[in-house]
């Protein structure tokens, strides 16, 4: 093994699992807010869907990736808003209405790529940018400052989302409609402008996780190609319990075993890659299993407000 | 008349009146969704430069205009209703399982292993096999029931874990241990089992279609299940625990064990649902068999107002939407993802609207 493990593989396998941790951590910051504030939307692939297919239509055909980012992100938020609508103004069951969105996302997104691209195109998307002095550092430079924009953003998403929730008034009403959302209103916090605020930024954030694979790590469009990161984004806020920096450690840990595994496939261990390829799912219904403190949890997760009800 | 029973016989009232409007306009709403998803489909249709009257009439036509439409439409319908009712049963014990699709791949999986590699004779060799498939599919529920029993582990989540590992194990068996040998010498290795022995198969129906007897089948378990759910103690307390699992509790009710039960019993019947498009359609394990039923079952289930009996109209009118989504899909060469964005806006109308329904009922008593 150790001829295998080579340090220049390692880096590798460091320098790509950031890569893959970034949809995953725009994706579950984002529905650490709406899930702090009591609301699980599990319609997150959906939208990640829709995000990656307008990010990719507008960038192709204005040739603007800012233009294309910007709309993926409008779209999201329009998509956020309406499972707003759907989880906070009706309180529909959160995870079936959820699981609604997801397919209206998937069968939307696959329609319009089919009648306005069509087959496989590529785009140059966002390139990467060699942070000056850091990317020198010996070994680790690389491996760690050598990424395109959108990756940095993600990992920068951390201590801001950290902050907001912990030291800021906004964060506190979060904490507070999620936590005990009829006191949260006794004391005049509009419980239901929080909710459609959290997962309305939660569906901006899902629709840059979307555009982050097309327009930035894949730099194409297919037919459901998020194929269950919107999952594994949620059951992340999970394993991270509702905080961002265990989200960022869940992303991380689960991003390093999908770089391995793909390395795995690449050099061509004697070890099934349709094996290989479930390590994730499996690692996660461990990590599931294993890291979920039940204590913090939000008390109000995923049961809709009703004033004057217990 | 005393105050107490003057209130008891008015709440009385009350809730059979209440009960009443739920039951007539109750059925309307998932009526009213479908057509309201319809109506945003035809936009859709004209914004995409398509006739959605031609669009619409190609596909009633494909769905339910002639023998091979509609016997289509059963065949597609028949893992619809199993799936349902896997789903019917959990949500019914409040436990909701996103876990069809997996849980019916590995039924497939299963029955077909059965029917390949069992050294048995005649319809017993079908019956193992139906069998198989059943506990392959109560095999993927376990798993989820017993960790939410065990360790708490959120059901949504892990099933849906549960269908991504069901879809690489398919992958993983069909290119390699069970990949049909005639694959293999041909150098194709096109991912599919070996043509299943006819022993296994299901009778076909009508001739020339492919409508087989799991689609019978399919409707005596919905009648079963019915009686499971609202005849037997075990059914009983299955919707005890989904009304109210404090109450269902403090009753002596072991609220974990039947949330286990009604992720098991759900697994089955997905898993039955595979073993029949195998045994039924197919004659042979084969990838993307399953083609998105694991979902489409959840919504026929929502529409059937979480009903087995429901779900016999339910699951023949999203079998004939998706059936008639590809004749459609050829008359005005508009993508059947279409039939899928449709189904995602039924179920949030669906759930959108329980709680407007409910709003409504409640005034409606209030203004007695």
């Amino acid at each position: 093994m150790s001829e295998l493990f080579t340090l220049p593989v390692l880096l590798g396998i460091l320098y790509s699992g950031i890569r893959l941790a970034t949809p995953y951590l725009y994706a579950a910051i984002g529905e650490t807010f709406a899930q702090r504030s009591g609301v699980y939307n599990l319609g997150v692939e959906g939208i990640m869907l829709m995000g990656a297919y307008t990010a990719f239509y507008v960038a192709s055909i204005s040739g603007d990736l800012w233009l294309g980012l910007g709309a993926a992100a409008g779209v999201g938020a329009m998509l956020g808003l309406l499972m707003a609508f759907v989880s906070v103004t009706l309180r529909a069951e959160q995870g079936i209405s959820g699981i609604g969105l997801h397919l209206f996302g998937l069968g939307l997104s696959t329609l319009l790529f089919k009648t306005t691209l069509g087959g496989v195109t590529s785009i140059s998307g966002f390139q990467p940018v060699r942070i000056p002095f850091l990317a020198d550092i010996p070994l680790l430079g690389d491996a760690l400052f050598n990424h395109n924009l959108l990756v940095y953003v993600a990992f920068l998403l951390v201590p801001v989302a950290n902050w907001v929730i912990n030291d800021t008034t906004l964060g506190l009403k979060i904490r507070a409609v999620g936590q005990n959302p009829a006191a949260a209103d006794s004391l005049g916090v509009s419980v239901g402008k929080i909710r459609y605020l959290t997962v309305t930024v939660g569906g901006v954030f899902a629709g840059i996780a979307g555009a982050s694979l097309s327009i930035a790590l894949i730099n194409l469009f297919q037919e459901n190609m998020t194929n269950g990161q919107g999952f594994i984004a949620v059951a992340l806020v999970y394993f991270g319990g509702w905080r961002p920096w265990g989200v960022l450690g869940g992303a991380m840990l689960f991003s390093l075993v999908n770089a391995l595994q793909l390395w795995i496939q690449v050099a061509g261990i004697e070890l099934e890659s349709d094996i290989a390829v479930m390590l994730p799912y499996l690692l996660t219904i461990v990590a599931l299993a294993v890291a979920v403190r039940r204590a913090q949890q939000p008390a109000a997760l995923s049961k809709p407000f009703e004033r004057g009800e217990a | 008349m005393s105050e107490a029973t003057s209130v008891v016989t008015r709440a009385a009232a009350r809730s059979a009146w209440a009960r009443r409007l739920q039951g007539w306009q109750g059925a309307l709403v998932p009526v009213a969704a479908v057509v309201v998803a319809l109506m945003i489909g035809a936009v859709v249709l004209v914004g995409l430069g398509a006739d959605p009257v031609k669009a619409y009439s190609s596909m009633l036509e494909g769905a339910f205009g002639s023998v091979s439409g509609f016997t289509q439409t059963l065949v597609t319908a028949t893992p619809l209703l199993l799936v349902g009712l896997g789903v019917t049963i959990a949500f019914r014990g409040g436990v909701i399982n996103i876990g069809g699709e997996g849980q019916l791949i590995v039924g497939a999986l299963a029955a077909s292993a059965a029917a390949l590699y069992l050294p048995l004779p005649g319809v017993l060799l079908l019956l193992a096999a139906l069998i198989a498939g059943v506990l392959g599919g109560a095999l993927w529920g376990a798993v989820p029931g017993a960790l939410k029993a065990q360790l708490g582990v959120n059901e949504i989540l892990s099933t849906i874990m549960m269908n991504q590992i069901a879809i690489q194990l398919a992958n993983y068996l069909l290119r390699g241990p069970m990949i049909d040998p005639k694959e293999v010498e041909a150098g194709t290795r096109i991912a599919q089992s070996a043509l299943l022995p006819a022993d296994s198969w299901l009778v076909r129906l009508v001739p020339r279609t492919l409508l087989h007897g799991g689609s019978i089948l399919a409707l005596v378990m919905a009648v079963a299940v019915f009686f499971l759910l609202w005849r037997t103690t075990v059914g009983y307390r299955i919707r005890a625990v989904g009304l109210n699992p404090d109450a269902a509790r403090y009753a002596g009710i072991p609220v974990k064990r039947y949330q286990m039960l009604a992720l098991i019993l759900g697994g089955a019947f997905a898993g039955l649902a595979g073993a029949v498009e195998v045994l039924g359609v197919q004659h042979r394990m084969l990838e993307g068999l399953s083609g998105g039923y694991g979902f489409s079952g959840i919504v026929a289930a929502l529409f059937g107002k979480l009903h087995p009996l429901g779900l016999i109209p339910a699951s023949v009118l999203f079998g004939g939407l998706l059936v008639g989504g590809d004749k459609m899909q050829r008359s005005v060469q508009v993508p059947d993802a279409l039939i899928v964005a449709l189904l995602g806006l039924v179920v949030l109308f669906v759930v959108g609207s329980d709680y407007i329904m409910r709003k409504r009922a409640a005034k409606a008593q209030s203004h007695e």
